[in-house]
């Protein structure tokens, strides 16, 4: 579906097979754990067993004296810190924070933290030696919920975090003391007293979230080969080589030129594979020990010691006149920072609201510390959670209104023009668009029979970034292109930037020959995340294109002996004067006898993009006597702005919404009253398998973003944000529970269907 | 001049005004001018370095690395916001 008539295409919109396919599935293609080295060694971890503790003494004495130990490390040889804050490209860090986190210093605050490392000639020598290393602890109480760690009794995780609001001290914190209440925000926006007394109805409703692992296959890795000039090479996973580079070299305070970082395949990623964890640890090893390093993360590491989403607390409020116009909206969120402050709060607030019209609307959020290890992104971070509580408020609200719910979305859709709670006013976007889509699918129009079955729609809105990219693109004789680009490729961003490039000049895309380079390989990017690889990289791969048509014009006029000027670029040839024209390859082909080598360079910067909305309708059978919720059809539609390669926005679109099903219906942090994770495994942390989704079916709505030469939007993160509340909604349609708790695991569905059978209420 | 969205959190410094009218070619400028009118606004919004850790601002729809150096066009409207994204 398309809102405007699109530009005739020839390698946008199509589906060519993707670049690094034939590498993927014959296993060629190398990841982190495949790096080997002449006279590589190994690293292990030792990681806490507390939750919350201080650390008296850390006794290495025994592990280096094991034969076949090379090196031992602890937070003792990273440097001190003291209270920098440095800007790391997608947001920035409080160094010591950051520091502690890689190697705990004077505290643990999570089972699972960092407390040293032994780098040894085999993996079982260091697993060994890690055992050897005495760490007197004194234990803390932990907190581990975010309403807990609000309270002034809460044990308090770290001494020099005071609250927030806008960046420095929050003036209303009273006593300048040690919280765990690390910033503030506050959104406001007309007269919210006015809104909620237009409305004839208002629904007012509490939700939690549950703490949720990106789930990512491929464990966090790094290898690193400290060379005799000083210099560092990292082998290592990550969504951004050049954030690798900078946070390694601030934490170890060398030059971040003398890092060189190399991105190897990626496993996975979803916004947790941005923070370092063993890159600086392993660097610190390779350094004491004159050998290469690689250090592996196992599964439990993994959950425990990277960074989830945080479990959060949301009310909200919202009112709406009984014609079906929401006049207000009120919302407080308490979200889980983990051990160290940095929670997605900001843009859990700022979503929240961001699918409708509010004329009137306040939103209040606290990003708070707990005993669990520091959250990271997770695809649209802050945003799930936000939607979950605002989508199945606004569906009870149509209940009550007996609005069609699709209808009521229309009706209240945020358009152009429409100015967020936040402030900023919306440019060209297509929340409306989605959900017509949804209204006239298929799906939505198929009557749904049965007994325990329900329907429900939800919608879901992320900001989409942009953020600073670099490429290169080098003509080769015989008119194919090298396309050198820092962008880590997790969802197939090889294919979707050579397709702009070659659409641009005017060749197949097999005529591209996408590279990710390492961090001396290419100018500056910032990380594959806030889906922003197709629009941001894909705006300096279309420079880059330009820039080698202008070449080549400057080459064929010289070919001619006539003016620039009276030469001119067209579907991929060069036209002149006298009727003459030359082909792409064939100007390639003389590149050498016109002038020498032909680069092209681009570089985008800031271009904002301008929003993505999506809209789901799930249908799900709810089995009465246990509880499981089975997911019967799901349809989701998207607004992709241009679709550059159909199946890959298919395939974010649906493994986001699989992503989302695992965080409506089964995925959660579980712990015991010690603080410690007891399902840090795949087995017991289950996300959802082929067995519990049927095919998720797809609409792509397309309304082109005004700010990319191709209209392009990113599409990556956006379907998480709503199966959670489109599920509920489906539930309580189902068996007439509103469920207000993630997960909606059997257990708690079934106690929400004896609480309802019991009392008549139907709360859960 | 450009219109300014006074952040919540810093109204008590505006008397509760939610924009304001302000003149300046830079973000910089502005601030400074929303300094004169409203005493303590820079201090709340800017450190030694430039906008505060985790703060950005918005000219027009864009939000800019540049900070306190982003050029302000007449009518634009400026907010301060907290920086969007998470993962270091």
């Amino acid at each position: 579906m398309s809102t405007i008539e699109k530009p005739t295409y020839k390698v946008i919109g199509t589906r060519p097979v993707r670049h690094d396919g034939a590498d993927k599935v014959t296993g060629v293609a190398k990841y982190g754990a495949d790096v080997s080295l002449t006279g590589l060694i190994q690293a292990a971890m030792l990681r806490s067993p507390h939750a919350h503790a201080l650390i008296k003494s850390i006794d290495t004495t025994a592990a280096e004296a094991l034969p076949g130990v090379r090196a031992v490390v602890t937070s003792a040889d990273m440097p001190e810190q003291g209270d920098r804050y440095v800007d790391l490209g997608e947001g920035g860090a409080i160094m010591s924070h950051l520091s502690s986190n890689v190697l705990a210093r004077e505290k643990v605050l999570y089972k699972g933290h960092a407390v040293a490392a032994v780098a040894a000639d085999s993996i079982h020598i260091a697993r060994e030696a890690v055992k050897l290393i005495k760490v007197r602890y004194e234990p803390l109480p932990a907190v581990l919920d975010v309403r807990e760690a609000m309270r002034d009794e809460a044990p308090v995780l770290n001494d020099d975090v005071r609250t927030q609001m806008l960046g420095a001290a929050d003036p209303d914190a009273g006593e300048n003391k040690p919280t765990n209440v690390a910033k503030k925000f506050l959104f406001e926006k007309g007269d919210l007293e006015q809104g909620f007394a237009e409305a004839d109805v208002v629904v007012e409703r509490e939700f939690t979230t549950a703490t949720v692992h990106q789930g990512y296959i491929e464990p966090h890795n790094a290898t690193a080969q400290w060379h005799a000039d000083g210099k560092v090479t990292i082998w290592t996973s990550t969504q951004g080589a050049f954030t690798v580079r900078q946070q390694t070299a601030e934490l170890l305070m060398i030059p971040a030129s003398d890092v060189k970082v190399i991105p190897m395949e990626i496993g996975g990623g979803f916004g947790g594979k941005i923070a370092v964890y063993l890159q600086p640890v392993a660097t610190l090893l390779s350094r004491k020990s004159g050998k290469p390093v690689k250090l592996v993360m196992d599964r439990a590491a993994v959950f425990e010691a990277t960074g989830p989403t945080p479990g959060t607390y949301i009310r909200a409020k919202i009112g709406a006149t009984k014609e079906g116009k929401i006049t207000a909206g009120e919302a407080y969120l308490a979200y889980e920072a983990g051990a160290y402050p940095g929670s997605p709060i900001s843009c859990g607030c700022m979503c929240i609201f961001g699918c409708y019209d509010i004329p009137h609307a306040r939103v209040e959020g606290y990003d708070v510390c707990v005993n669990k290890p520091r959250t990271n992104a997770y695809r649209a971070p802050g945003s799930t959670n936000a939607a979950f509580a605002a989508e199945t408020i606004v569906d009870e609200i149509c209940c009550q209104l007996n609005f069609d719910a699709a209808e009521f979305r229309l009706k209240n859709a945020a358009q152009e023009g429409t100015r967020r709670v936040d402030g900023p006013v919306f440019s060209r976007i297509g929340m409306y668009e989605t959900v017509a889509a949804i209204q006239a699918s298929d799906h939505y129009q198929s009557p749904l029979e049965g007994s325990h079955r329900g329907r429900g729609i939800a919608s879901g809105f992320w900001f989409n970034a942009g953020l600073r990219s670099a490429v290169t693109a080098l003509l080769n004789l015989d008119g194919t292109v090298s396309l050198i680009e820092g962008s880590t490729d997790i969802g197939g961003t090889r294919t979707s930037l050579a397709m702009q490039l070659a659409e641009t000049l005017g060749i197949s895309a097999e005529r591209v020959k996408p590279t990710v380079a390492d961090t001396d390989g290419v100018g500056w990017n910032d990380v594959t995340g806030g889906s922003r690889v197709t629009f941001a990289t894909g705006i300096a791969v279309v420079e880059a294109a330009k820039d080698i048509q202008r070449q080549l014009l400057q080459r064929a006029a010289t070919l001619w002996s006539c003016d620039r000027e009276a030469v001119h670029y067209e579907d991929g040839k060069i036209v002149g004067p006298d009727q003459n024209v030359i082909t792409f390859a064939e100007l390639a082909g003389k590149m050498l006898q016109t002038g020498g080598a032909i680069v092209g360079q681009g570089v985008c910067s800031d271009v904002a993009q301008s929003g993505a909305f999506g809209t789901h309708c799930v249908d799900v059978e709810v089995d009465p006597e246990t509880g499981k919720v089975q997911i019967l059809r799901y349809t989701i539609a998207q607004d992709a702005g241009t679709a550059i390669h159909p199946s890959y926005v298919e395939g974010q679109m649906q493994g986001g919404v699989v992503q989302g099903i695992g965080w409506a219906l089964n995925e959660e942090y579980w712990y015991d009253d010690q603080g410690e994770m007891r399902n840090s495994t795949f087995l017991d942390y289950r996300i959802p398998t082929c067995y519990d989704v049927p095919m998720i079916e797809t609409l792509i709505v397309e309304v082109p973003d005004p700010n990319h030469p191709y209209g392009v939007r990113g599409v990556g993160e956006v379907p998480i944000c709503p199966p959670p509340a489109a599920i509920a909604n489906a539930i309580y349609q189902a068996i007439g529970v509103r469920m207000q708790h993630l997960p909606m695991s059997p257990p708690r569905v079934m106690a929400a269907i004896l609480k309802l059978s019991s009392a008549g209420n139907g709360e859960a | 001049m450009a219109r300014v969205f006074i952040p919540p959190a810093i109204r008590s410094l505006t008397a509760g005004l939610q924009e304001v009218d302000v003149s300046g070619a830079t973000v910089s400028e502005i601030i400074d001018q929303l300094d004169q009118r409203f005493p303590g606004a820079r201090s709340r919004l800017c450190d030694a370095d430039g906008l505060n850790p985790g703060l950005i601002v918005m000219v027009g729809n864009s939000a800019s690395s540049l900070g306190l150096l982003q050029r302000v066009a007449d009518d634009e409207e400026v907010h301060f916001l907290p920086s969007i994204g998470g993962g270091v």
